[in-house]
């Protein structure tokens, strides 16, 4: 198994998960982090440290997030490592309240 | 031109908080050196002695730890116990700053008569018995019996279900320690109980645990059904997918097979009052939520039920939370900081989270230590006289390439054997197959 990070992360990217990752198997790009499956321990610190709920076991996504699975192994070869946090994105506080959170 | 003077950082403890703070030191770009204090020859603390040997992915992350040993300014002083071979004090006359990384080894007790009885043990003992701790190698665990019981609902209790419940070809090829392996192959335990005082939405344990229990080839686990209603399986945040999919667990092994010769028995709502037993365990009572009475039959208990950091002469300790007495990774007593005094990890703020959780905490520890750092004045002492000085006193200094040997020489141990590695238990075992 491997910890995905899906589609809340897009427009917040608070990258709280990179600083509890114990191996730096995060990835990022403009938009959002990646898991990189090849790395990933399973220790599962990241799931409760996203502030939006974005990353979940690969077992436990619905049907209809999948393919995210697949979206961070492939974006994980194409995009650097982030090793420290950043700031989160632009109005990531705002769509955070918008996603409920 | 000469670069701002140097600083000096040792840390206490070799675990993932302990390395942790040391890549944040040495990642910061600041001109220091870190120097890692270890008791044992070998390192990585709870990853090598806490994590269960069928957990092999989570102890992969050993390699980040052997990538920060890589760093320049790095060093391992490993065999070498703080507050014994050297005081606290010694170590703040010489270095500018020090961080204590020290864990919660201690477990907590029950509190309860009877506790003392032979078959009452710790998970504690008993997990770093299986682990080939030195310390714990030497224990003696009694498993001629039906039945054991777990106290508590952590993840600690589900490690110690889980070997109970594994047969010895579950683990034969797992990093568990020789001795360990040998008595439970003979275990006769075929009922494991893991009680706790809250319900199914109360345990602390996590969803990921919980699903080993799916995955085992012996044993049957179940939920009795005394204990619960329908409702303790309906989640109060039904947005929170961890706390779903642990009820959701849950609530299928409430509904058992019982197929195969070992069971996992889950209770909820018993807080255990008394072990009982004349010259050993034989049961143990507990009152349940209803305020009912339950004596429970069983030859082992394994309480699990939190643990503390042991006190270091030295540093002001908060018996109230159990770790070395801080504010925010700063030593202090009461408001007042102690300077040059830090610590972090679970010896900072408690037994919980995850390896990863040590990262961050390890990363604000190091940020308190180099924002004070300016202001330090000059040491008395220096670390290499300090370090010559300490020469005299212990068997051995042992370095990260020592580590490596003996690292190398368990694994090739662990090959014959179809294992990762067969963990050298002893230290003078150690410390030969350094020089073999």
């Amino acid at each position: 198994m491997t910890y995905v990070v899906t589609d809340n992360c897009r427009g917040c990217r608070y990258t709280e998960c990179v600083t509890v990752c114990p191996v730096e198997c995060f990835h990022v790009d403009d938009t959002m982090t990646y898991i990189d499956p090849e790395n990933c321990i399973d220790c599962g610190g990241c799931a409760p440290a996203c502030p939006v709920g974005a990353i979940e076991p690969d077992y436990r996504l619905a049907a209809d997030k999948k393919f995210w699975i697949d979206v961070n192994r492939k974006r994980a070869t194409e995009t650097p490592v982030i090793s420290a946090r950043l700031p989160p994105l632009p109005g990531a506080d705002e769509r955070k309240v918008a996603l409920g959170r | 031109m000469t670069g701002p003077a140097q600083h000096h950082v040792a840390v206490i403890g070799s675990g993932p908080s302990g390395f942790y703070t040391a890549e944040a030191l040495l990642r910061s770009g600041a001109p220091l050196t870190v120097d890692m204090f270890e008791r044992l020859p070998v390192p990585y603390g709870l990853v090598r002695f806490g994590v269960a040997p069928d957990h092999p992915k989570l102890k992969q992350v050993a390699t980040a730890f052997d990538r920060i040993a890589a760093m320049p300014g790095f060093r391992f002083i490993g065999g070498v116990t703080v507050g014994d071979d050297l005081t606290v004090d010694e170590l703040r006359n010489a270095y500018d700053a020090v961080v204590l990384a020290t864990g919660a080894e201690l477990s907590r007790p029950l509190g309860i008569p009877g506790e003392a009885l032979p078959g009452s043990h710790t998970a504690g003992d008993f997990v770093a018995w299986y682990n080939g701790h030195p310390a714990f190698a030497d224990l003696r665990f009694d498993l001629d019996h039906e039945a054991a019981i777990v106290i508590g609902h952590g993840n600690v209790a589900l490690d110690v279900a889980r070997i109970l419940a594994k047969t010895a070809d579950e683990l034969r090829q797992t990093d568990i320690a020789r001795h360990a392996l040998e008595i439970l192959a003979e275990s006769r335990i075929r009922r494991i109980y893991v009680v706790g005082r809250g319900g199914p939405a109360q345990a602390k344990f996590t969803a990921k645990e919980l699903r080993d229990f799916l995955e085992l080839g012996e044993a049957d686990t179940s939920v009795d059904g005394r204990d619960v209603t329908p409702d303790d399986f309906e989640p109060q945040r039904p947005d929170d997918p961890e706390l779903v999919e642990k009820l959701s667990l849950l609530r299928a092994f409430s509904q058992p097979a019982t197929t195969k010769p070992r069971r996992c028995v889950f209770r909820f709502g018993l807080s255990p009052v008394a072990i009982k037993g004349r010259g050993r365990v034989e049961t143990i009572s507990f009152r349940h939520r209803s305020e009912t009475a339950e004596d429970i039959a069983c030859g082992l208990v394994f309480s699990s039920v939190g643990r503390k950091t042991a006190p270091v002469a030295g540093v002001p300790y908060d018996a109230h939370r159990g770790v070395h007495a801080n504010v925010d990774g700063r030593v202090a007593i009461g408001r007042t900081v102690i300077d040059g005094l830090y610590v972090c990890g679970w010896s900072k703020r408690g037994p919980n989270g995850t390896i990863g959780t040590n990262r961050g905490c390890g990363i604000a520890t190091a940020e308190a230590v180099l924002a004070d750092l300016a202001d330090r004045r000059p040491r008395p002492d220096t670390p290499d006289a300090l370090l010559a000085r300490l020469a005299g006193r212990v068997t051995r200094i042992v370095s990260y390439p020592d580590w490596t040997a003996i690292d190398a020489a368990e694994k090739r141990r662990g090959a014959l054997l179809g294992k990762p590695r067969e963990k050298f238990v002893t230290i003078p075992d150690m410390l030969a197959a350094m020089d073999a």
